[in-house]
Order: C-alpha cells, then sequence, then structure tokens
C-alpha cells in the first residue's frame, strides 16, 4: 500500500488536491474550446437581433468561410507566413548557428547566442514596437542605414517584414534544440565522413540529417503550432494595410472584436484548433516513440 | 496561452574536431565562417539597438543613434499618468496569476506524482495536449464571451485566472517532472518516524521541491508579464491595462508615438523579464522542459 501512496494523503484527500487546478483548467480552457464548437455553429452577433436568439447553422459558417475570398486570403498568409518564417527561416537559421556555433570560440559562442536569446526573451510588445521602429520609412533606423527613405517596408511589404520580424523573434528555440541534437551525432562518425572527403553540406547531409531527423520534425511540429497561433502580426501591421498582411489569429480578433461576427469567428477559431490538435497529436507520438 | 517551454540559456555545444590543414583553402573558410557570424550578429542586433540607445538620448527618435546622454527620460517617464500605474496593474495581474498557478500546480503535481489515482495518466496526457492545443489565439472568442456574460471585462483579478487557466497544464506538468525526481525514501521514513501527511508535505517535499517550485514561479511570471492578448481582451479600461497593453496604446494613441517616454518604460518593462531569466537560468540550469528532453 505505501508502494502507491508514500505520502499517506488516500485518494479522497488526493482527489481534493487535485480538484482547484482541474476546475481551473476545466473551466477556463476546456469550456471554451468546447463552447468554441457551439458559437461556431450559430450566427451569435454580440448585438442586434442575433445576440439574443442565436439561429443554429450548423456547418454553414464553415461553408461560408471556404466561399468567402477574405478567409481565402488569410489561410493563403497563414501559410506562407508558416512556412515562410518558421518551417523554413528559424528552422535553417537555427540549424545554422547550432552547426556555426560548434567550432566558435568560446567568448564569441556566448555573445552571439546571447543576443539571439535577447530576441526571444524580450516582451512582445517591446520587440513589435522595436521592429516598427526599425522598418519606420521617414525615420527608421533601417532606411537610415540605407540612407534610403522611399520604401514604407511595413506597408509594401508586410509578409515580407513578419517573415524577418518572426524568424529574429524564434530562431533561439531551434537553435538551443539543435545545439542538443549535434551533440548525440556520435564524434567518430564525423571524423570517419571528413576523413572520406565529405564536407559541408554532403556531411550535414550524409551523416548528422540522419541522426537528427525525430528532432528536426519535433522542432517544425513546435515551432508551427506556436507561428499559426501566433498575434504579434496585429501588433506590427494589425492585419493591414487593406488585409495584405492578416493572418488567421488577426483575421479571428477582427470578424469578432471588430466586426461582432462571433459565430463565423468561433468557426474559424475550431478550424485553428482542430490544426493544433493534428499538430499535437503528432508531436506528442514522436515523443513517445523516441522514449 | 502558448506554453513555450523554458530552455537553457547556452545551447549544448558538440565540439567539431580541429581542423588539420591550415592551406589558404582553410583561411578563406575561416573568414567566410566569420563574415557569416558577422552579418547574423547584425540581423540580430540592430533591431535592439534602439532599446539601448533611445532611453538615455536627449531627443529619441524612431531610429536608433548614439545618444546624446540624459537621464532627463525618466523622469518625464515616472510622470506620466498612463504609465506607472501600469506597471503596478502588470504587478497585481502577474503576481494573482503566478500565485495561483503555482499553489495549485503544486498540489496537483505533488498527487499526480505519488498518488496513484484512476486514470492518471490519461489526465497527464490530457493536461500535455491542452498545454499546447487551446491557445489564446483559438479560445479568444469564447473567452471574451465568457468573462462578458459574467461581468469581469475589466477586472484584473478576472483576468488573472483566465491566465493562470492557461499556464496550469504546463506548470503541473514540468513541476510534476521535478517531484518524481524526489527520492520517496524520504517520505517513507519520515512517515515510519510518525510523521502526518501535512509535515511530510511541508517539512519534506516542498523543501526537496524548492528548486522546480522557484523555476515554475519565474516561468510563469515571465509567461503573464509579456502576454499581450488577454489582457488586451478583457481590460480594455486604459486604467486597467498592464504594461505590456499600455505600451501599444501609446503606440497607436493619435498616431503619433510618445517618445520621451516610450523608449525609458520600455527599458523598464523588459528588465525583470531578463533578469528572471537569468536568475534562474544560472541558479537552476534549465532544461529542456514541457516534453523536449535530449
Amino acid at each position: 500500500m505505501r508502494r502507491i501512496d508514500v505520502a499517506g494523503l488516500g485518494v479522497p484527500r488526493a482527489l481534493a488536491f487535485l480538484a482547484p487546478a482541474i476546475i481551473i483548467i476545466a473551466v477556463f480552457l476546456v469550456f471554451p474550446a468546447l463552447w468554441t464548437i457551439y458559437i461556431g455553429s450559430t450566427n451569435f452577433e454580440l448585438t442586434g437581433p442575433n445576440s439574443i436568439n442565436p439561429q443554429f447553422v450548423g456547418l454553414g459558417n464553415v461553408t461560408n468561410a471556404l466561399s468567402d475570398p477574405q478567409f481565402r486570403n488569410s489561410l493563403l498568409l497563414t501559410i506562407v507566413y508558416v512556412g515562410g518564417s518558421a518551417v523554413i527561416g528559424q528552422n535553417l537559421l537555427g540549424f545554422l548557428l547550432a552547426w556555426l556555433m560548434r567550432s566558435t570560440p568560446r567568448v564569441l559562442r556566448s555573445i552571439v547566442q546571447g543576443l539571439i536569446l535577447l530576441a526571444w526573451i524580450l516582451p512582445g510588445t517591446v520587440v513589435a514596437f522595436l521592429w516598427f521602429a526599425l522598418l519606420d520609412r521617414n525615420s527608421g533606423t533601417l532606411n537610415a542605414l540605407l540612407a534610403n527613405h522611399a520604401t514604407a517596408w511595413l506597408i509594401q511589404y508586410p509578409m515580407l517584414s513578419l517573415i524577418f520580424f518572426n524568424t529574429w523573434r524564434g530562431t533561439a528555440f531551434s537553435m538551443m534544440l539543435y545545439g542538443s541534437a549535434l551533440s548525440t551525432v556520435p564524434p567518430t562518425q564525423l571524423e570517419i565522413a571528413r576523413l572520406s572527403g565529405a564536407r559541408g553540406w554532403r556531411l550535414v547531409r550524409d551523416v548528422v540529417l540522419p541522426h537528427i531527423r525525430g528532432h528536426v520534425l519535433t522542432n517544425t511540429l513546435l515551432i508551427t503550432l506556436w507561428t499559426a497561433n501566433d498575434f504579434s502580426p496585429y501588433l506590427l501591421t494589425a492585419g493591414g494595410p487593406n488585409h495584405a498582411s492578416e493572418v488567421l489569429p488577426v483575421f479571428i480578433y477582427d470578424q469578432a472584436l471588430n466586426s461582432s461576427q462571433f459565430g463565423y469567428a468561433s468557426a474559424i477559431s475550431v478550424l485553428l484548433l482542430l490544426v493544433n490538435l493534428i499538430i499535437a497529436l503528432a508531436y506528442l507520438r514522436l515523443l513517445r516513440r523516441r522514449t | 496561452m502558448t506554453v513555450s517551454p523554458p530552455v537553457t540559456g547556452t545551447a549544448p555545444v558538440a565540439k567539431a574536431p580541429k581542423p588539420v590543414t591550415f592551406g589558404p583553402r582553410w583561411l578563406v573558410g575561416r573568414i567566410g565562417f566569420y563574415v557569416l557570424i558577422a552579418v547574423i550578429m547584425v540581423f540580430f542586433a540592430v533591431p535592439m539597438l534602439w532599446l539601448a540607445s533611445e532611453p538615455f538620448d536627449k531627443n529619441p527618435g524612431l531610429a536608433a543613434h548614439w545618444p546624446q546622454w540624459t537621464l532627463h527620460n525618466f523622469a518625464t517617464t515616472f510622470r506620466n499618468p498612463n504609465l506607472v500605474p501600469s506597471i503596478l496593474n502588470s504587478l497585481l495581474l502577474c503576481g494573482a496569476a503566478t500565485l495561483i498557478t503555482i499553489v495549485l500546480a503544486a498540489l496537483a503535481a505533488y498527487v499526480l506524482s505519488r498518488v496513484r489515482i484512476p486514470g492518471r495518466d490519461a489526465l497527464l496526457y490530457v493536461l500535455l495536449l491542452l498545454s499546447s492545443v487551446v491557445t489564446g489565439t483559438a479560445a479568444m472568442v469564447p473567452i471574451y464571451l465568457m468573462m462578458y456574460e459574467l461581468g469581469l471585462i475589466n477586472s484584473i483579478l478576472g483576468t488573472s485566472v483566465v491566465l493562470s487557466g492557461g499556464l496550469l497544464p504546463a506548470a503541473i506538468f514540468m513541476l510534476k517532472d521535478f517531484m518524481d525526481g524526489v527520492p520517496r525514501s524520504y517520505e517513507e521514513s519520515a512517515r515510519v518516524f510518525g510523521a502526518s501527511p501535512r509535515q511530510v508535505l511541508t517539512h519534506i517535499v516542498l523543501p526537496i521541491a524548492r528548486p522546480g517550485l522557484a523555476t515554475i514561479l519565474v516561468w510563469s511570471f515571465i509567461q503573464a508579464w509579456g502576454n499581450f492578448l488577454l489582457p488586451f481582451l478583457l481590460l480594455q479600461d486604459t486604467g486597467k491595462q498592464p504594461a505590456a497593453v499600455i505600451i501599444h496604446t501609446l503606440q497607436n494613441e493619435g498616431g503619433g508615438v510618445d517618445l520621451s517616454s516610450l523608449p525609458v518604460f520600455s527599458l523598464l518593462y523588459s528588465i525583470p523579464v531578463v533578469v528572471l531569466y537569468l536568475l534562474v537560468n544560472r541558479r537552476y540550469g534549465f532544461r529542456f522542459h514541457g516534453g523536449i528532453k535530449g
């Protein structure tokens, strides 16, 4: 008996310890997620007749979304944002940094890593303002450095700006994950490959990648999930100009809080929840297989 | 409510074997290597220059430039009627969220680590899943509606409970990991000598789990401190908004940005996060958490 209950709590008291946390999670996390599904199948709005008597519309919101050019635009932009800044940007730059850091002198390595980590731990609103100041047309740092006052980066190239911004913001995680992944590659194998003439990209492709395939997948899944749910584009461009950078989180916010289309916004949220669920299940499966 | 696992400050580094040859090709390779590192450093440093220079400049602007040193901006910032209260709001909001998270997570994690209650493994799996699936972005509509119906819009405490709802699953999971590392034999011996469950908890388990608790404390605080979306949704009254939201409000107010106080304020608001991160990192050496191990 002692084996399974060293503290001598007993099951009733154990449940009492557990209850407060479970209740908070149930009310503020599980219930909202389930409620989204319900609201998403109605035409609920915050004001007007539909606020008192919302009609059940079933999958109507979803079919509306599929034929809504604004939603399709937003979905495409989200894919571009996730693909460009996470799958390509953070992944490649993170791996490159982890690879470079192996032969970097210690002091320089700490400086570079510290700088990249700082970009990751600074609060989101501050970081967004830093990039706003960097990219401003008339008095931004970038245009001052380029001696160019013609380009309004956030207006002319909003998606490109967001992709660079999020690559800058999130690379630290990939760098650290690949840093520890690279230490699992047996040095002897690297040495043998090197002696037989493999250098650079061939060394990475033939020796390193087969060893860290699991890490690559883990990393890609996690940063994809985080980037798809990232609200910071709102802080930088607020979806503009004219919806040109309206990724899904901003689209949901705009539909709900500005247009008061809560039913429609909820249906889109359900789609996002489903994507999150699929990614998380894949991630946990991967994790379980490895242990 | 995105949960990002805290990670080590200095990434583990696999040493590359020393190159054997030092010919011209090697030299070109090394030069290319340092140029590449320099380019990456510039990319990461340039956006941050503003935060280092403008708080101390006589005429802060949007472009980072070498400052004409002054501390005058600090006085201006402290006189701004919105800024100091917003820091107090932040402290209240994040303090409450952290307190709720740490207490409830500690109780739950202890039980999940020590008592074999029915359905434990399933519960842990669901917690891990929840911590990443239900993000603030995906759940903002129902959370906003729920708080609206409850009349809790503009309630700092209400918002802090919502925040801790998002933090709890990951906090429980990480803490359970820590508690699993506390040997059971200590508790067994204490029990043999007649300690009550409460004594076991306060005299044995809590002291040993302290590093874990401290880590989760700092982690929760950092997460709450930087969270923009939830307070932005739920606290619409400027007088209730925390620092994270006020920076955005100031940026948008009337189109023009109040650059005399924003740089100083951004700096003051950022410092706690960086300091706390370094502190925990140094004292306890963050490992990969929230599932990413090894």
